[in-house]
């Protein structure tokens, strides 16, 4: 089955069945130009943290698809978010990565723009016919139509219409709030760096493998043996521990993952693994000082009963569909940018909760690296296998990617959503793939179908 | 001995030494090559002042570096099946200090190919060797530092040690 040179409703609905989905969803350019098109340009994607452009002034590229975006603090307090575009002939009007403008010159011939977008002056305007209005909102750097934050983190639609941002999270927004109350002083902020580390592969690949609990054991196998096998004699200043006990983490056989984690799904193709590590297990031990001079602090903000509520929410990645995903247990948060059919970048950053202790995060910064660090020895065979499911797909083999795993034991969950029976169903990938549909064609196709 | 020109010269050689064992995949003799508490380091930022409140390409203290070469050697490694060959030139080294309880800091410039799966990937950048005499004519590495110019660029996995 080839996919139609014209892309019908029907001939997209034709690509996704109840437990398979096919292969052309993750190679073909003309799937690729659509979803772009219907998700990236109608869902809410996140495009940065209020903290990054904490001043009036300050901004920060980044980009919703494929497109480049000024994420900026205006004079009103506001964060806008502006196409990258010179409205006179086209030119990315802000090349710097982040900064402080108090406005936008294009240095193609100097169209000098507001930081809410506007025109502030044209050179030579009396040349233009008298029907050139800089007044108007689309002789501009064109505001992205709504943007929206939630505690912080902020969205941005391509969309004029649709779903309010809380709407869109739904349930999934309660992993924001794990992110943001488990700072003493109830704010978080970027810090710390980022990684942008590249493959070749699909956007998609990204998230169907952050919530994947059954590939550690085989992706992370040479990792996992060389940590089993590392003598804890040898010096370490701490990073080095902690790296290596996170790579031991990942051997956790089948029966953990099939009896103490959970996997739950919810509408818009959100999902997260819950129930994951507790605290005695990974970075933040209970007897770690560190740790117990951050409960301390917690509690004296928040009170003893609120701290230990916030600390009993233990989650490990939570995808918001279709570019984030994040921990927010350890204050890491991923977004994706699709680049091609075949070749996707990811950027992730680190979050430092304010009120706790410096060392707290340093924690953070040695737990990135291992996890989400371009040189990291868990992270590269996660590299090795997005690109790999490239070159598998580019023979003639199966046609049809199976997602079926756990498919006849998904049930609803009292939150609202759909709960896999355990950590290894593959319900999280068919809860995208419902989400896909209705961005493609309107109309979904409930993950649960089959269950009942 | 002190700051003569010898003692550049046997810190290149020593730098050149341990360019090979990497390009030779020797991983076992170039981690011997290093003492007992010392850090190798990657930043992700040009001119990074810690690897501790900024995230970093590679930062091993002793204990991860034996990790991550215990890695390098076991045959599950699927970043490195089929295995990359490497060739580093090294070059432009000058003395940067040389001091008389017998610590040399040496600058040096890495121009790194790598082939694997029929593509070359190049980094380029500046390292920056911390060594310790060992003896009368080798030396130990307590701390090796490499600045990529790319380093906050988009990058692909990083597998084969810089």
């Amino acid at each position: 089955m080839g996919v139609d040179a014209m892309l019908t409703h029907q001939s997209l609905r034709r690509l996704v069945e109840p437990g398979r989905v096919h292969r052309s969803l993750y190679t073909d350019p003309q799937i690729f130009a659509l979803e772009m098109e219907r998700i990236f340009g109608a869902a809410w994607i996140y495009v940065g943290h209020e903290s990054q452009v904490p001043q009036v002034g300050d901004f920060v590229a980044t980009r919703i698809g494929l497109k480049p975006i000024v994420l900026v603090r205006h004079e009103d307090g506001k964060v806008y978010a502006l196409h990258n575009q010179c409205a006179h002939r086209g030119a990315m009007v802000v090349a710097p990565e982040a900064g402080n403008a108090h406005e936008f010159r294009c240095c193609y011939h100097g169209w000098t723009y507001h930081t809410d977008g506007r025109i502030k002056s044209i050179p030579l305007q009396h040349g233009y016919p008298a029907c050139l209005d800089p007044k108007d909102p689309k002789l501009a750097m064109v505001q992205v139509p709504r943007v929206t934050s939630y505690r912080g983190f902020i969205f941005a639609s391509l969309a004029t219409d649709g779903p309010d941002l809380q709407e869109f999270l739904g349930y999934a927004a309660t992993s924001l709030d794990d992110m943001v109350d488990r700072a003493p002083d109830g704010e978080i902020e970027a810090a710390g760096g980022v990684f942008k580390h590249a493959y070749n592969g699909n956007w998609k690949l990204y998230l169907e493998n952050l919530c994947d609990a059954a590939h550690p054991l085989f992706v992370h196998q040479s990792s996992i043996e060389a940590a089993k096998a590392q003598a804890d004699t040898v010096h370490s200043d701490g990073s080095g521990e902690i790296a290596v006990r996170q790579m031991r983490q990942n051997a956790a056989p089948y029966s953990f993952w099939e009896s103490q984690v959970g996997i739950w799904t919810y509408t818009n193709g959100h999902s997260f693994l819950g129930d994951y590590h507790d605290d005695a297990k990974l970075v933040a031990a209970m007897n770690d000082p560190v740790f117990r001079d951050y409960i301390a602090k917690l509690e004296a903000r928040k009170g003893k009963e609120r701290a230990k509520k916030i600390l009993e929410v233990r989650r490990w990645n939570t995808n918001v569909y279709p570019n984030l995903s994040f921990m927010s247990q350890f204050q890491q948060l991923r977004v994706v940018h699709p680049v091609a059919p075949n070749r996707t970048v990811v950027y992730t950053y680190n979050f430092r909760l304010k009120g706790a202790p410096e060392a707290m995060f340093e924690q953070t910064i040695a737990f990135a690296n291992i996890v989400n660090g371009t040189g990291s020895l868990v992270l590269t065979d996660d590299l090795e296998t997005y690109g790999r499911i490239d070159a598998g797909l580019s023979s003639e083999g199966a046609e049809w990617l199976q997602i079926g795993r756990g498919f006849t034991s998904d049930t609803a969950d009292a939150t609202g959503g759909v709960r896999g029976k355990n950590s290894t169903s593959e319900v999280y990938i068919r809860n995208m793939y419902d989400a896909w549909l209705t961005y493609m064609t309107g109309e979904g196709q409930p993950v649960r179908a089959a269950a009942q | 001995m002190i700051g003569d020109s010898s003692s550049r010269e046997k810190a290149e050689a020593f730098l050149l030494r341990e360019a090979r064992l990497l390009d030779e995949a020797q991983y076992e003799q170039w981690l011997a090559l290093f003492t007992q508490d010392a850090w190798y380091w990657v930043p992700s930022q040009a001119g990074q002042t810690s690897p501790r409140d900024t995230v970093s390409l590679i930062y091993d203290d002793r204990r991860l570096l034996e990790t991550r070469v215990r890695r390098l050697l076991n045959p599950s490694i699927h970043a490195q099946n089929p295995p990359s060959r490497s060739s580093r030139i090294v070059a432009n080294v000058t003395l940067e200090t040389d001091r008389d309880d017998g610590i040399l800091e040496t600058r040096s410039k890495l121009l790194l190919t790598e082939y694997r799966r029929n593509r070359l990937r190049t980094y380029a950048g500046t390292a920056w060797h911390r060594l310790v005499r060992d003896g009368k004519a080798a030396f130990r590495i307590a701390s090796k530092r490499v600045d990529l110019i790319d380093c906050d660029g988009e990058l692909e996995g990083l597998v084969v040690p810089l």
